[in-house]
């Protein structure tokens, strides 16, 4: 049942797009919902926002050049009308939609662009998202202090932008539909200085009406919105500071429609089980994988038939159970709903036998003892117990050490400290749904720094120079060879085994009956934790 | 009386002094580097140095509390790392919540506790008595998250009397306050029973009742009144106990107080809004401490202040 639905969300989000679009614009407009959260907003500032909650608000308040199909992760233009590629692959010029408004009643034009673009990657800003722009010509100078302005970014005319990059860069187009790159206009972002923030104004399907600090957010319906026909709901309140298992209680009285933050773990088997509510549960992949690093500059984890025996020693099926089945178990880096992904690959298979004979064949007959590090909050000890009990099946004596979130990082990023480390409830979840998203900070070279994220400290230059060559295939005609290319960088990771990768989290949620739209939109594996442009409400139908 | 305020503000000040400067150092020395936490994981060394230099998070310990001291003095408390507003405001947004659920809980216990006091006083070593005295036990053993989803769960699902939760009317108010107020509740009924037991005891309450003074005119006009002294003292030391328990029970009830910011401030490691939280609830402590000072000599006046 589970497999099932989770292929056939992976279908849903491969093929039926242009499908979901047409179901949409038949839904009447009208109506309104509720969404409730545990922690107030910190942000809706698109150059700070940097958290699952506040991102799909934002992409709901402002437009990018780009964006998803609602659902998917189908790139499709958002405010851009057109785009083209220069044969190089460094220079894209976008054609902006004409008679866009901001929600002060301001055409948009290809000034905003540039200033929103420089505005993003300027020190001053802060932005957690400016490392995304760095292959914009121009943009160590601004990153530097030295520049204001980001010397790649022209204003052909005030419909038309061209941005030339420094080296060819494919993800570039997912990185003009990530929230960082929605466009601001200057004026108010000049008024309110750093209390933007909570005064946004963009060109989104909704405007924020009413925000009471802690307590709720209003967003009412751009009645000017240029997407004819959207959004659905006139009016969306997010209520603020209820505990999940509160929200789960409101929405079982009608008294809420969606529990932004899911549904809690304490009442997954519950609620999944009762007839009046199961069939409002909803489910759906994530851009996520949880795994063990194992660090490959330590011994005996410097040894590759090591590493490989610790992979076929985890039983990913009882980890699943520990979590009441709420992830599917994987056996590659990749997300099943990433492309790249590969779903043919069997991966290590289970197997304490073989395992044994392997790390023998290691040298290491009788085992060895280690330590792993996991983050101290439910469920991750538990599932590090279980990690432990699977070690000590083959001869290795596993120390855990659980510690605070930050400590964890902190041992990651040393060379030498952390043999083993759990990656829950740190775990990488992608900004963008492209394979290269999971390479660079976390498998590449680049991340295997003092400091980074790459725990394993495995660095590979045969696979690194193969990963830029992947992502100099800007011509969109080589897309499936891109990911064929990605796709074996990946088995090629798993040859060498600096990972057992453990499984896919997915994530639950609930809509009330008054709420309609496909299930996919509920859990946009893009607009987390859900696509508000689209939800209608089926009062008005 | 003057110089004794005075002098004890004086001492106030000192106090909260102490405590900015532990909390901050304790801070200091927390393994989470805010400026990582800022910059994000994708970013480059360089921009988190440079936004390490822009928050002065660069400087030595004494030059980051000598800053922050200065803008205190100015009334400036910084502006949150994450939302990037000023502390203040969202104190100021959330404190009239927090007053409000403070004085209906202590509305609560006083109500609560002294009832029962009396009665299990008057009923001592009956039946009902050790059936209120039990009550008290589990109301101060019991914790608050456990009590706040309970009655949660009772009153406002299942029976609908009141909301699930939320702010805005006073039915929103009534099971929060309950929650807060029943740990009072115990503490008081315990002490006031205790306290009406030894002015029952008293010679003038023997005289009254010799007199022929009707029981309830004794018990209004003699025993009550003196009863109820040390629990008055214990007001002030309350706010202190308060100050601990909101911030579970306004997680509990979604309540839009500062210890719900304050909660959500540690998770996310923003140092200015713990900063501003910590001072906050201090001021109310310390000041609860004088304020129950001042109102004991009031009540009794064999109380002197030196």
């Amino acid at each position: 049942m589970r497999k099932t639905l989770a292929t056939s969300f992976l279908a849903l989000a491969v093929a039926a797009g242009p499908a979901l679009a047409q179901d949409f614009t038949a839904a009447k407009q009208g109506g309104s919902m509720i969404v409730t959260y545990k922690d107030d907003v910190s942000t809706l500032d698109p150059a700070i926002g940097y958290d699952w909650q506040n991102w799909s608000m934002i992409k709901s308040l402002f437009d990018g050049l780009m964006d998803y199909e609602p659902g998917t992760t189908i790139l499709k233009k958002d405010l851009a009308e057109d785009y083209t590629i220069s044969d190089d692959g460094k220079t894209f010029t976008f054609t902006l939609r004409k008679g866009v408004k901001f929600h002060n009643g301001r055409e948009m034009t290809a000034e905003d662009v540039k200033y929103s673009l420089d505005r993003v990657t300027n020190p001053a800003t802060q932005s957690p998202g400016a490392g995304f722009f760095g292959s914009i010509e121009g943009y160590d100078a601004v990153a530097a202090g030295e520049a204001d302005s980001l010397s790649g970014v022209t204003v052909i005319d005030p419909y038309t932008v061209e941005i030339k990059l420094s080296r060819p860069d494919a993800t570039f187009l997912h990185v003009m539909a990530i929230s960082f790159s929605s466009i601001v206009p200057k004026e108010v972002v000049e008024e309110y200085g750093p209390d933007f923030g909570k005064n946004p104004v963009g060109t989104g399907a909704f405007k924020l009406a009413d925000w009471t600090l802690g307590q709720s957010l209003t967003f009412a319906r751009n009645t000017d919105y240029w997407n004819e026909g959207l959004p659905k709901l006139d009016q969306i309140t997010f209520e603020i500071g209820l505990e999940p298992i509160v929200a789960l209680l409101r929405l079982q009285q009608g008294q809420a429609d969606i529990p932004g933050d899911g549904i809690p773990p304490a009442k997954f088997l519950e609620v999944t089980q009762d007839p009046a509510f199961k069939d409002y549960v909803i489910e759906g992949g994530q851009l996520q994988t949880g795994y063990i690093t194992m660090n490959v500059k330590m011994p005996p984890f410097d040894n590759v038939k090591v590493r490989q025996a610790v992979n076929m020693a985890i039983n990913k099926d009882r980890v699943v159970r520990i979590i009441n089945g709420r992830a599917v178990p994987a056996n590659q880096p990749l997300p099943p709903t990433m492309p790249g992904y590969a779903p043919d690959y069997q991966g290590y298979p289970f197997d304490p036998e073989a395992a044994k004979a392997l790390l023998a064949e290691a040298g290491f007959p009788d085992g060895f003892e280690t330590e792993l590090y996991v983050y101290n909050t439910d469920p991750n000890p538990r599932i590090a117990q279980s990690f432990q009990q699977d070690l000590a099946a083959i001869g290795i004596k596993a120390e855990i050490r659980s510690l605070a979130q930050a400590n964890v990082i902190a041992a990651g990023g040393e060379p030498d400290q952390a043999p083993m480390i759990w990656s829950g409830g740190m775990a990488w979840i992608a900004d963008f749904p492209d394979p290269s998203n999971f390479y660079g900070p976390i498998l590449g070279c680049d991340g295997a720094v003092q400091g980074g994220w790459n725990w394993s400290w495995y660095c590979n230059a045969d696979l690194d120079a193969k990963a830029v060559e992947a992502d100099a295939m800007t011509d969109p005609a080589m897309a499936t060879e891109r990911e064929e290319k990605w796709r074996e960088i990946y088995l090629s990771i798993m040859e060498d085994a600096p990972w057992v990768p453990v499984f896919n989290e997915q994530r639950f949620t609930m809509r009330s009956a008054k709420l309609g739209g496909p299930d996919a939109i509920f859990v946009d594996p893009v607009h987390v934790p859900v696509n508000y442009d689209y939800v209608f409400s089926t009062d008005v139908q | 009386m003057g110089a004794y305020v005075v002098r004890r503000l004086g001492e106030s000040l000192l106090i909260l002094l102490g405590i900015s400067l532990v909390t901050f150092a304790l801070l200091y020395l927390f393994p989470a580097d805010p400026a990582r936490q800022i910059a994000g994981r994708s970013a480059t060394a360089e921009t988190v140095a440079s936004i390490r230099a822009q928050l002065g998070l660069d400087q030595p310990f004494y030059v980051q509390y000598g800053r922050y001291l200065g803008n205190l003095l100015q009334g400036d408390l910084g502006r949150s790392y994450l939302q990037r507003t000023e502390v203040s405001e969202l104190i100021a947004a959330r404190m009239p919540a927090t007053l409000l659920l403070m004085l209906a809980a202590i509305v609560v216990e006083l109500i609560l506790g002294l009832t029962i006091g009396v009665v299990a006083a008057l009923r001592r070593n009956s039946a009902i008595d050790q059936t209120l005295m039990v009550f008290s036990f589990v109301t101060i053993s019991a914790p608050q998250f456990v009590v706040g989803i309970l009655l949660l769960y009772v009153f406002a699902v299942k029976l609908s009397w009141f909301p699930i939760g939320g702010y805005g009317t006073l039915a929103h108010l009534v099971l929060p306050a309950i929650t807060i107020g029943l740990l009072g509740t115990g503490w008081y009924s315990r002490m006031m029973r205790s306290s009406m037991i030894d002015v029952l005891a008293q010679d003038y309450v023997r005289t009254a009742r010799a007199k022929g003074l009707g029981k309830l005119r004794i018990i209004l006009r003699h025993v009550a009144p003196n009863a109820i002294l040390p629990v008055i003292a214990m007001i002030g030391i309350d706010i202190g106990l308060f100050m601990s328990g909101i911030v579970v029970v306004e997680s509990v009830f979604g309540w839009p107080g500062i210890g719900q910011l304050a909660w959500q401030a540690i998770q996310r490691v923003d140092i200015p809004i713990i900063m501003g939280g910590t001072l906050v609830s201090a001021c109310f402590i310390v000041l609860g401490n004088l304020l129950a000072d001042l109102i004991a000599p009031l009540v009794d006046p064999r109380i002197k202040l030196k």
